[in-house]
């Protein structure tokens, strides 16, 4: 009796615990989402360094110039756990751009590993200027801002598998669903239709398209589809760089934990022994 | 109890020269470790030093940050993320700031209910559930605060729909709302001050939480019987016992606790967090941290007027209720016995209170529209009928099952049956 209200309690206790991941909006109409395998799932999941470097190819030849990235800098770009290229690689890399500087002569130099991944606008304002009046924003986080929508009980599942890739599946899900707008629905100019973007009306065009990105490995395939995984994995890294180590370490905790709860619940029995 | 002798003999002559100028080594013998406790606490009981450990925990952890944040509206979103990015080990003293406030809750809700199952409420511990009370407020306020500082979209707006609730009050509203954010909306002030406030609460915490154990320590803990100790043999000291079953309870405890720090980071948040604050974008749902849901939830199902009272001022009436509602429940439970055991008509009005708790809180989560707004009263309606109908009628009409006769017999029992 007494354990299965113990039991019953925990249920209950644990239940109110994950209703944090109720704070999911539920009122809109949500477009379905194709949800991808990757290799950053789950609690094993870790990053494939060569998708990452193709992801930032995307990322660098298409979506960069509307797109920064405020929180990346060149040299998290030869971290282990990212896309690790080599040192002479991020140096070559960082050199192409012209960083503003007023310590230097004439006001310019040339970008160094520690100097942050170049925005792409002065302001803000220059942006809009540039974008019909929208405002393209930052990619560090985006991943981590945006999720997918998920249905009573299926969220509850995410507490016990460490669903962590709604965003990428998100930013997947929007760079694959440009369509035609169906019959009735008008489009204003300047916008364009997305299936998946809430509200469908969406400021930027459809950014990716079979074999605008040449790829140096000649076995992946230069398509709309390998694109938009490739850069949705890279700003899965550019959002949560420190994933690997953190999981590494996430191991090492947990398992001290349990080792430590079990040699503390034999001393424990040991004291209460002769207690009664 | 509160006369029990310690037996503690200074050994040496420092410890005497001390013991007679201040007995500290006295006190903490008698209090930390000789200190009688009932025998037969379950691990509900655990939760207490679950909560002390999470208090400093948090102050720890919120010490160092404060060392690299910068409250400004321009910085503090960066200043976040370069903790995250940069600072050595900061991603995980972060994280386990951020999940820490999520697990502190779990352990406040698990500790009150336990309070509420085994009635450690009633007489003589009314002064330690009403610490109690005020200790809960003190946390939810600092947490509330605490998840303004990242200034992302939900702080910023979160903020801005909780300080509304002080433009309810009639005549000094706006005046107290203006004097808490600092101007005419959340702004630059309005994160200083929280951060100041964030910092100054947890220790104010820290000294009700010695008052909550002080005011324990004067009758001593209620146990699962809600039996109180009779003799020196339903008691066992404190120490070795339960400060190593208390410790074996915060290792598993940090099992989960490591679990979201390490693998699910932002699960517990929101993702609109991620989102720099932006006065001028309004997100499509603001939603409060899971743990102030059930509260929002009473705030917002009075959306009706009653005579000369507003929607919006009997929303706040009932939030508050809410909470004044637990500081006297300890003159509304009219039963003399305390522990739900013996209480065959009080366990499914528990059991009902408690699904119907988290029932307000998956309510706060959904948008006010349809069916929801509906169980949202229905939900509130049973919150406050629990404490201002259900109990005060069960104690005349209940005939609660026989009580053991004291600790040990029950003790005696379970071992032999």
């Amino acid at each position: 009796m007494m354990l299965k209200k113990t039991i019953l309690g925990a249920i209950a206790f644990a239940s109110l615990a994950l209703l944090g991941g109720g704070a999911v909006q539920a009122a809109d109409e949500y477009a379905h989402t194709d949800q991808q395998n990757w290799s950053f799932a789950g609690v094993f999941g870790t990053y494939d360094q060569n998708q990452l470097q193709r992801g930032f190819q995307v990322y660098r030849e298409v979506c960069s110039s509307c797109h920064g990235l405020d929180f990346i800098s060149f040299r998290n770009l030869q971290e282990a756990g990212g896309p690790h290229f080599s040192e002479t690689q991020v140096r070559a890399l960082a050199a192409e751009y012209t960083i503003a500087d007023e310590t230097a002569d004439g006001g310019t130099r040339d970008g160094v590993p520690a100097d942050g991944w170049p925005a792409p606008f002065p302001s803000e304002q220059i942006a809009r200027d540039s974008n019909g009046g929208a405002f393209p924003p930052d990619l560090s986080l985006i991943t981590k801002a945006r999720g997918v929508h998920m249905d009573f009980p299926w969220w509850v599942f995410n507490y016990f598998t460490g669903y962590q890739e709604g965003g990428a599946d998100y930013v997947y899900n929007l760079l694959t669903s440009y369509e035609d707008a169906p019959d009735g629905v008008e489009v204003a100019p300047g916008q364009y239709y997305n299936a998946y973007f809430p509200g469908h009306m969406i400021a930027m065009g459809a950014p990716l398209s079979d074999g605008i990105v040449s790829y140096a490995d000649e076995a992946t395939p230069e398509t709309l589809e390998q694109y938009a995984l490739d850069v949705s994995a890279f700003l899965q890294w550019t959002g949560d760089p420190h994933m690997m180590d953190r999981k590494a370490t996430g191991f090492r905790v947990i398992i001290f934990l349990v080792v430590f709860a079990i040699l503390m619940y034999m001393v424990k029995r040991r004291i209460w022994r002769d207690a009664h | 109890m509160a006369n029990h002798a310690g037996n503690y003999t200074p050994g040496t002559g420092v410890e005497r020269w001390l013991d007679e100028r201040l007995p500290i080594v006295r006190f903490s013998k008698e209090h930390l470790m000789d200190f009688p406790t009932p025998k037969n606490l379950n691990y509900w009981w655990t939760f207490g030093a679950i909560l002390a450990f999470m208090l400093v925990a948090q102050i720890a952890t919120g010490v160092v940050l404060a060392m690299h944040y910068t409250p400004h509206v321009d910085l503090a979103f960066a200043s976040v993320e370069h903790i995250r990015r940069d600072v050595n080990f900061g991603r995980i003293i972060q994280g386990t700031h951020a999940v820490g406030a999520s697990m502190f809750f779990v352990a406040i809700y698990v500790h009150m209910f336990r309070g509420l199952y085994y009635g450690s409420y009633k007489a003589p511990r009314e002064v330690i559930w009403m610490l109690g009370v005020i200790l809960f407020v003190l946390v939810m306020a600092t947490a509330f605060m605490g998840y303004v500082l990242p200034w992302g979209q939900m702080s910023l707006w979160g903020a801005t729909v909780i300080t509304g609730i002080f433009s309810a009050i009639p005549l000094v509203g706006e005046a107290l709302q203006t004097l808490l954010l600092g101007g005419f909306s959340v702004a630059n002030p309005t994160l200083n001050r929280f951060f100041s406030l964030h910092y100054l609460l947890p220790f104010i915490i820290a000294a009700v939480v010695v008052l909550h154990i002080w005011a324990l320590h004067v009758p001593g803990n209620n146990n699962p019987t809600g039996v109180e100790v009779k003799e020196s043999r339903d008691t066992l000291p404190f120490h070795p016992y339960y400060t190593m079953k208390d410790l074996f309870a915060v290792v598993v405890f940090l099992i989960p606790f490591a679990w979201f720090v390490f693998f699910a980071p932002d699960i517990l948040g929101h993702a609109d967090n991620y989102i720099p604050g932006n006065p001028q974008v309004t997100p499509t749902h603001i939603v409060p941290e899971w743990y102030l849901l059930p509260f929002y939830t009473i705030l917002r199902a009075i959306d009706f007027n009653v005579l000369f009272i507003d929607s919006k001022l009997g929303g706040v009436i009932a939030m508050a209720g809410s909470m004044l509602v637990l500081f006297i429940l300890p003159w509304l439970d009219t039963s003399r016995v305390r522990s739900g055991t013996f209480r065959p008509l009080f366990k499914p009005f528990f059991w009902l209170f408690v699904v119907n708790f988290i029932a307000l809180a998956y309510l706060g989560a959904q948008p006010a529209e349809g069916i929801y707004i509906l169980l949202a009263k229905i939900c509130v309606a049973y919150y406050f009928a629990y404490f201002l109908i259900i109990l005060p009628l069960l104690g005349r009409f209940e005939r609660p099952a026989p009580l053991p006769v004291s600790i040990s017999e029950s003790v005696l029992g379970k071992a032999n049956g």
